[in-house]
């Protein structure tokens, strides 16, 4: 069993609601803090693979109670590059710190989420594998096999296929059909004793240059303008006409 | 000079390329993944040369191979579509050329970018810089106009491919994707049952629509992920969005907010869903699609 690397981020949890205050989303207005859904699945396919896993995250202080709980279903290892505000660094500088930190790690396997659910962006995989030199899979449902040859099921232009890709390798997840599991007491408890390694990016020993990408206002969506709404499906026939006459989408 | 990425669909040019060519302004130097859609994509306006990059890599993706070999010609601004394999390409060629990218772009005003973050439910501006490598959310941008002539010159350049694909299976149904369709028709645990979906599909065979549900019953009807609309499904942003017996959870909500227009059915007049719809009527499904589709056939 090959040694994996999980790269975990923490989101807001997509319950809940994402406040705007002074241009910037209002962090301490958040109710809950979880792991990026898409990441629990990457974590998953890890655990389900066996052998030793390293739970990564880069990110503030908030971000250790998330490693701690990826040790209560099993993760073995857990390291956090500690950055107070992710906004300061743009992708290239992510991947670099990310790579640098799997690479410390020794694993030539990494799983990850497709995208966070926050920026949604999807850059840190396909960027990671990039500095590893390493292939990429993306969006994948389903993996079988190991690292000397794992079968990823992704989307294709007609439907959907399977790609094989071998060590080193990042396979970004997509949600699966399998079930994830949950911790019990005693994961819980074992968990709280877990050592977090925790290192700044000077630590790791990476240049990273400045940003080139600046964060200058956060806002929040436009307001639609109120809608009309209409009471019994006796005006379903107005509605119809308005989507042809005024709205011309039908 | 911007590098616009061509989106290939199959063997032909996906019609998002022009949205690119459009945000790109003028002057455009378009590439083609293995020359697919090169001669599509020289009658562009706009387009000021295609290069088709030929390789054996081409012959199935590889989203690091892409981006190698693309990046070797690529100068630039370089725009892509926000879509699987745009995103993809853009994150390693950004990485493997040391510079930044932004994903999902909206807008865009010289070097200030916008795009929505935490899935719509909030957006943010940024200040990029010359080379940093954008992807641009599909049917956001006008469409650069046909008529164009631009010269079509080729390019070999391959790189090492790291995946390779076993299988490929056909699509079960003949409907089209959520994410594609510029209408689609969702359901939620208002439906009652996963068997209450014909009608839907009904509906959206009328309307040359797709079908998509809300979490809720992808998750307890087991349903297919691939419909699921919502932050941790798909984002979409039809021309026309019709939500039945949908609440309207934050979460869903993320996922369609940006649809041109929204009709949302529900026989709970103090649905959250009503707060972004469009047209809102309350009833239940079982009154209103049957309106809907009589409605429907007789325009």
């Amino acid at each position: 069993m090959a040694d994996i690397a999980v790269l975990l981020k923490q989101v807001p949890d997509t319950n809940a609601k994402i406040m705007v205050s002074g241009g910037r989303v209002d962090e301490s207005a958040v109710n809950k803090w979880s792991m990026s859904p898409y990441d629990e699945y990457a974590l998953e396919a890890a655990l389900a693979q066996g052998g030793s896993i390293t739970a990564i995250t880069c990110g503030p202080e908030r971000a250790k109670k998330m490693l701690t709980d990826a040790a209560a279903v099993g993760a073995s290892d857990l390291m956090h590059i500690v950055v107070d505000d992710l906004s300061t660094l743009d992708s290239n500088q992510i991947a670099t710190i990310l790579a640098a930190a799997v690479e410390k790690t020794g694993a030539s396997v990494v799983f990850c989420g497709k995208q966070a659910a926050d920026t949604n962006a999807g850059s840190t995989g396909p960027g990671v594998a990039e500095k590893m030199g390493a292939g990429c899979v993306t969006m994948v449902s389903e993996l079988t096999g190991d690292a000397s040859g794992f079968m990823a099921l992704r989307p294709s232009s007609n439907g959907m296929e399977r790609v094989s890709v071998s060590a080193p390798c990042v396979i970004a997840f997509d949600k699966m059909g399998t079930e994830l599991r949950r911790p019990n007491v005693k994961g819980i408890m074992m968990a709280k004793k877990k050592a977090v390694e925790t290192m700044t990016v000077a630590d790791l020993g990476v240049d990273l240059g400045s940003s080139s990408v600046t964060l200058n206002n956060q806002s929040p969506p436009a307001e639609k303008p109120a809608g009309q709404k209409f009471e019994g499906a006796e005006n379903v026939g107005t509605v119809v006409t308005k989507l042809r006459d005024e709205a011309k989408v039908i | 000079m911007v590098t616009v990425i061509a989106e290939i669909s199959g063997n032909s040019l996906h019609p998002v390329t022009a949205q690119l060519v459009g945000a790109a302004g003028g002057d455009a130097t378009v590439l083609c993944p293995g020359g697919i859609g090169a001669s599509e994509a020289a009658a562009i306006a706009g387009v000021s040369k295609v290069i088709s990059v030929e390789g054996d890599c081409f012959s199935a993706f590889d989203g690091g191979a892409w981006a190698s070999a693309l990046g070797t010609v690529a100068e630039g601004r370089v725009l892509a579509a926000s879509t699987a394999t745009g995103r993809e390409i853009a994150a390693r060629m950004g990485a493997s050329k040391g510079v930044a990218v932004v994903q999902d772009v909206t807008s865009i005003d010289g070097n200030s970018v916008s795009r929505p973050i935490y899935s719509g439910k909030a957006m943010e501006t940024l200040t990029v810089a010359d080379d940093t490598i954008l992807t641009l959310r599909p049917n956001t941008f006008a469409a650069a106009s046909g008529g164009g002539s631009a010269d079509v010159s080729t390019v070999n350049q391959s790189a090492d491919v790291a995946t390779s694909v076993k299988e490929a299976i056909a699509k079960a149904s003949e409907r089209l994707d959520v994410a594609d369709a510029d209408i689609v028709i969702s359901g939620g645990r208002g439906m009652g049952s996963i068997e209450n979906f014909s009608h839907l599909e009904a509906i959206a065979d009328q309307l040359g629509a797709a079908v998509g549900a809300s979490r809720a019953v992808v998750d307890e009807w087991g349903m297919s992920h691939s419909i699921q609309v919502g932050q941790t499904g798909k984002t979409v942003n039809p021309s026309l969005y019709i939500a039945v017996g949908i609440s309207g959870a934050i979460q869903h909500l993320a996922g369609m907010r940006s649809s041109k227009y929204i009709v949302a059915i529900n026989k709970d007049a103090d649905a959250p869903i009503f707060g972004v719809a469009d047209y809102g009527i309350v009833a239940t499904w079982e009154e209103a699609l049957p309106a809907l589709a009589d409605a429907l056939s007789n325009l």
